[in-house]
């Protein structure tokens, strides 16, 4: 994003753009990645519900790929993931391996 | 009609917080205001006391929030959003606005239970249609875990260090979810993100409530209660089965106990996992362990028995 200078600054340090937060990236602080398998998954959405940064991407009420742009890496969704028949859907792997 | 309370019709509502804010890797707070607006029906505008949740997700020039949002200072989130309430009405009544709307503030414990305390009383004397949300993660984490009258009997922050002089926090936590029931309100309730049903049912009651609501969340915080970054859920779901943070409300000043658990945990069960605790397992440190049970204890049978009360008069 572009830093406006003090005359575009809106007054009282409004921000006109709703979440625009969305623009700024917190992947980068991810030491373990969260991997989703398919497989396991019963669409439960509980990883969606209780995720901190909406970084699980659900489309007409089921569950798609991790928004790793977003994704800090915390490890709640495989933590709560109760997976099929024991086997987790979501496993915590560590980055850069 | 409103959405029913199932994830798979929640899931297609829009997400009114996106991600990109700044709060810690697993952080209980966002969880609760993620699920309070996705419990919300109709539009909503919010007023935020200073805090790690007003901090991060304001971080100018970016914000999370897809709401009319707004921030003044730290004592007076519940005042700004009586100011708001207030003009509201005003609009209303000279027809310059037509839609319904409303209200919500949201505090850490720092700014409700101490530093916003007065200007809450006072929103809630007055009667304001607002709702007020509390994410109590137990004390001041934003500026380095210093402890609030929120935090519990025993728990070590930089202010109330455990060593050999003191062994953490001296004094109990106060009962801010009672204090709130005793202004005679239309409603009070306390829950946990982890209980998300609850929670939404709750905030759904709250908004339809015409006057002043409050609901007390019990927030988890990994920097503070020294707990690894994935339990949050887990943490506050141990809370309610050893019923440390029991999951009730006031409906018109009737007490209803939502969950009673089926065998109730000891205590220890809660704080073992948690670093702020873990001098409170040294030996000579017992009897604050018993202490804190004892308070537990005293807490839930205090509240099964008022609830008694209600079910003999029919």
């Amino acid at each position: 994003m572009k830093l406006k200078g003090w005359k575009e600054l809106e007054i009282g340090a409004v921000i006109p753009e709703p979440g625009n937060a969305d623009n700024y990236n917190t992947g980068s602080w991810r030491a373990f990645r969260p991997q989703w398998i398919e497989d396991n998954c019963i669409q439960c959405l509980f990883c969606w519900i209780y995720c901190p940064d909406s970084a699980v991407t659900v489309k007409d009420g089921k569950r798609g790929e991790f928004d790793y742009d977003h994704c800090k890496g915390c490890g709640i969704c495989a933590n709560e993931c109760p997976g099929k028949k024991g086997n987790k859907a979501i496993v915590m792997v560590e980055e850069g391996k | 009609m409103s959405t029913p309370l199932r994830l798979k019709e929640l899931s297609k509502k829009e997400d009114l917080l996106t991600g990109g804010h700044r709060l810690c890797s697993g952080c209980g707070a966002p969880i609760i205001v993620r699920q309070v607006l996705l419990a919300a029906e109709v539009p909503v505008v919010a007023a935020n006391a200073t805090g790690c949740l007003e901090v991060s997700t304001s971080i100018f020039p970016y914000t999370a929030w897809k709401i009319p949002w707004i921030h003044s200072a730290f004592e007076n989130a519940a005042a700004t959003i009586s100011g708001v309430e207030a003009m509201y009405k005003a609009l209303k009544r000279k027809g310059k606005i037509d839609r319904k709307i409303k209200f919500i503030a949201f505090g850490g414990d720092g700014g409700t239970y101490d530093i916003g305390f007065q200007s809450l009383s006072g929103a809630m004397e007055r009667g304001h249609d607002i709702v007020y949300i509390c994410y109590d993660n137990g004390a001041y984490m934003n500026t380095g875990i210093q402890r609030s009258s929120a935090t519990p009997l025993g728990a070590n922050t930089t202010t109330s260090p455990a060593g050999s002089v003191i062994p953490g926090k001296l004094q109990p936590r106060k009962n801010l979810t009672k204090i709130m029931a005793a202004h005679g309100i239309p409603y009070v309730a306390q829950t946990t993100p982890a209980h998300w049903r609850d929670l939404m049912t709750k905030v759904r009651k709250a908004l339809d409530v015409d006057g002043p609501a409050f609901i007390n969340v019990l927030a988890s915080c990994n920097r503070g209660w020294r707990t690894p970054t994935n339990t949050t859920i887990q943490d506050t779901k141990l809370a309610v089965e050893t019923c440390y943070w029991p999951l009730y409300e006031y409906e018109n000043g009737r007490l209803k106990i939502n969950y009673k658990p089926k065998e109730k945990k000891p205590i220890v069960e809660f704080l073992k996992t948690q670093g702020r605790f873990k001098h409170l397992f040294s030996p000579g440190n017992e009897h604050i362990l018993e202490k804190i049970q004892e308070l537990v204890d005293a807490e839930w049978e205090a509240l099964l028995r008022e609830e008694s009360l209600y079910s003999e008069e029919g």
